[in-house]
């Protein structure tokens, strides 16, 4: 249940904030963290912020993303299944 | 290390520790997302034979009562109020079908991301009844909470909830009791932890001496809660372990928890299998009725029809596997769902149809046949 | 249990899920649409139909547009309504050669708008080498339709000595995908959610892709055994169909499918799975084995397939099923999706 996912705060208005993930901006509450602030990582839920995470673990969780782009870039045409 | 590699080492040392054991270990999950991504990444292809995880009721799709979706898609059916519903709601059916089919003969039913988002709606169009269908466990109930404070500040007149909250460890405790159901140790959900606090699980170690494992949502992390347990069950010991320390606290997240209680109080709640259990769901206080689309449409729940032959109910308590009901993969598919462990991305069974069928021994093709 | 179960509900009236091109679709497809119009060239139910024409061969098709919003990052529904019935023509082995445009608009449209799709319809038919020979337009009231409907149709020539069907697959052949997959369902839904609640730049990956199957045929010849674009349903749907129907094992490994990052940032914020999500300018090709390098070659030196990967072989275990390897090397089906792709929250 209840998927959360780190992102990094880019602006913040009152408890309300723009959060970036890729190329993607969501609206977010901060209600629930109201310590956030512009440059944080946090955690969203159904677009609310649920924790302040460090950005070391939040690049943690994102780091089989970026892994996936290095490959998608490489050489391919690698064996499979065989 | 390569992923891969990791996930290699975590197996082979747990095949080691459970070896020569004369019962598998039956550890339980208690959280959809650990369902769906431990099948999505075929961590269940690399548990060695001497485990087994149980996916339990933390789909809140699954666990939420058929009575619940009747009298949503009802709602949805009288034409002057709007649905609005996180997308896992669309297909569950009760008695009289599901939103989506709702959807088909005209009910207003749209998708949200967020409680903000229904929010939005609701400010756009003042004249229209909004009513958002509030399920999830307390990872979800703050954003509603949050919601329901906003529209009361607001004065927004337009829009309430139909409340299905769950807590989860009534749930754990539920299935402990059960003298039925055989649970080693669990796996502790990583999102609903970070609201309610690792210690939330001190009961479960202390009272019912299961060790308890959080965890990330990941299959490399979720494998190494796995682990983790196997290796106190081995050793005898019974400890609350958190793998999670970088987003979950010992003590929550006081801000969620403290939107939950201003908004809701722990009442008697129905669950599909478990059937009803005090102080396992959460209702609106008084002081919110306005925002209880129960009060407001003066809405009383009917009563359950379980589809004959389905054994979600005992698929969600880790009685039986998916494989074992006569209606999976036959009658019973993810297109033409029967139950709601079935219609679910997160339930179980839709989770093994996807994911696990080659285990049953279910040709891709025999599917569309059997629909017919 | 009380009252008709869902199953026989979902027969009873369409869902929007009936036309995801899903397993819905397909349902509806082969038990109420075909059967009434059986016939040789309709029964394959491949993207295009191959008609006799005077002694030579042509290729016809045809597809509806209702894609909402009407312009979107990466395109518009014009662009959209060139490329996806040309990409049927070309993956079936044809060159596109002309199409016809319906437009059906609803009252109110801005002619502003109208003008930029006209313009983006234009400029995507020179890009794809086609003709627009014929059209049609209606205009239906207000709440009537979507702002913009189009249907176009297409014919083309077959290619001289192209030989392409499930039926030439067989072990030992590899798949590849001529690119990173799932932009463009990805971009329509993040475009869809209220701007005020998301903001996104994902563009799509729509375009005619007559240039880049070219090269590929170019260069893999009769080595190449069969090709789609995966559309709706995605991926999945495209792996799922070449094991089920052609009956053999279909093995993907996860980390060789290219996707980017941004891609798989959206899917996950929606929780999807971007192998079920719609893309409008890729195509996956099977290959034999010994033509795998110089296709790869010729389509990385396209444009349009600088990211081709072979992610996927076929085996000798005929039980019809599509496996993937995980990245953490665990395994599971990949099976055909349902129709509806949902944003999953909780």
């Amino acid at each position: 249940m209840c998927l959360a996912l780190p992102a990094r705060i880019e602006e913040r208005e009152e408890l309300l904030a723009w959060v970036v993930v890729g190329e993607a901006r969501l609206r977010v509450s901060l209600i629930m963290t109201p310590e956030a602030g512009v440059g944080d990582w946090v955690l969203v839920h159904a677009g609310f912020a649920i924790r302040v995470v460090a950005e070391h673990d939040a690049l943690e969780t994102w780091k089989f993303v970026e892994e996936v782009e290095s490959r998608a870039s490489g050489s391919g045409g690698r064996e499979v299944g065989a | 290390m390569k992923s891969r590699e990791v996930m290699q080492m975590y197996t082979r040392e747990l095949s080691e520790l459970v070896a020569g054991r004369a019962q598998p270990l039956s550890l339980m999950e208690v959280c959809g997302t650990h369902t769906v991504n431990a099948c999505r990444s075929g961590v269940h292809s690399l548990m060695p034979a001497g485990v087994r995880l149980i996916s339990g009721p933390g789909c809140p799709v699954c666990v939420t009562a058929q009575r619940y979706i009747d009298a949503l898609v009802a709602l949805g059916r009288r034409g002057d109020v709007t649905i609005l519903t996180y997308g896992d709601m669309i297909r569950v059916a009760g008695a009289g079908g599901s939103l989506e089919i709702a959807r088909g003969e005209g009910a207003d039913v749209r998708v949200v991301t967020s409680t903000l988002e229904g929010l939005e709606i609701a400010r756009r169009e003042p004249e229209r009844e909004m009513v958002f269908a509030a399920v999830g466990f307390e990872t979800t109930a703050p954003a509603t909470a949050a919601a329901v404070l906003q529209a009361a500040s607001e004065g927004l007149r337009n829009f309430s909830i139909l409340p299905a909250h769950k807590l989860v460890l009534p749930a754990m405790r539920a299935l402990l009791d059960d003298p039925g159901v055989k649970i080693d140790g669990f796996v502790c959900p990583g999102h609903v932890s970070v609201i309610i606090g690792a210690e939330a699980y001190r009961p479960i170690v202390g009272e019912y001496h299961r060790p308890c494992v959080v965890t990330g949502f990941e299959a490399l992390q979720m494998m190494e809660g796995v682990l983790h347990l196997a290796r106190q069950i081995v050793r005898g010991e019974t400890r609350l372990e958190n793998l999670y320390p970088e987003a979950v606290s010992a003590g929550g997240n006081p801000h969620a928890m403290k939107l939950i209680d201003r908004v809701f109080v722990a009442g008697t709640s129905a669950w599909r299998a478990l059937g009803e259990m005090p102080e396992s769901g959460l209702d609106v206080r008084e002081e919110f009725a306005a925002f209880d689309a129960f009060r407001k449409f003066n809405i009383s729940l009917g009563d359950d029809h379980e589809p004959r032959g389905c054994i979600c109910g005992k698929v969600i308590t880790g009685r039986a596997v998916p494989v074992e009901c006569r209606l999976f993969g036959t009658v019973c598919t993810p297109v033409y769902a029967v139950g709601p462990c079935m219609v679910s991305s997160e339930g179980t069974c839709q989770a093994w149809f996807k994911y696990r069928r080659h285990e049953a021994g279910l040709a891709v093709r025999a599917t569309r046949e059997a629909v017919r | 249990m009380s009252g008709p179960s869902p199953a026989n509900l979902l027969r009873k009236r369409v869902v929007l899920a009936h036309g995801g091109g899903g397993q819905l679709t397909d349902d509806l497809v082969s038990e109420l649409v075909a059967p009434r119009f059986a016939n040789p060239y309709l029964d394959t139910l491949d993207d295009a139909a191959r008609i006799p024409m005077h002694g030579g061969e042509m290729l016809f098709t045809t597809d509806s547009y209702v894609v909402h919003p009407l312009q979107f990052p990466g395109g518009d529904i014009g662009r959209l309504a060139i490329s996806g019935t040309v990409n049927d023509l070309a993956v079936c082995g044809a060159i596109p050669q002309f199409v016809s445009l319906g437009l059906i608009i609803e009252e109110g449209l801005e002619l502003r708008v109208l003008e930029q799709i006209l313009e983006s319809i234009a400029s995507t038919a020179r890009e794809a080498g086609v003709r627009v020979v014929t059209g049609d337009t209606k205009v239906v009231g207000k709440g009537q339709g979507d702002g913009l409907y189009i249907n176009t149709a297409g014919v083309g020539a077959m290619r001289p000595g192209v030989q392409l069907g499930m039926a030439r697959v067989r072990p030992g052949d590899v798949l590849i995908v001529s690119g990173p997959i799932a932009e463009h369902g990805l971009a329509i839904m993040l475009t869809r959610e209220q701007p005020n609640v998301v903001r996104s730049e994902l563009a799509s990956d729509v375009a005619p892709l007559g240039g880049l199957i070219e090269a590929a045929l170019r260069a893999g010849g009769e080595s190449v055994v069969f090709m789609r674009d995966p559309t709706r349903g995605g991926f999945a749907g495209v792996a799922s169909d070449l094991a089920s129907r052609t009956g053999l094992r279909l093995t993907i490994d996860e980390e060789a499918i290219p996707i980017r990052p941004a891609t798989r940032y959206a899917a996950e914020i929606l929780g999807l799975d971007p192998l079920s999500v719609a893309n409008e300018g890729k195509v996956m090709l099977v290959v034999r084995p010994g033509a795998m390098e110089v296709v790869l070659r010729a389509l990385r030196e396209h444009p349009l397939g600088k990211d081709a990967a072979a992610m996927g072989r076929f085996e000798r275990f005929d039980d019809g099923l599509c496996e993937i390897v995980t990245r953490v090397g665990g395994r599971r089906i990949i099976q055909k999706p349902y129709g509806e792709e949902l944003p999953r929250i909780c």
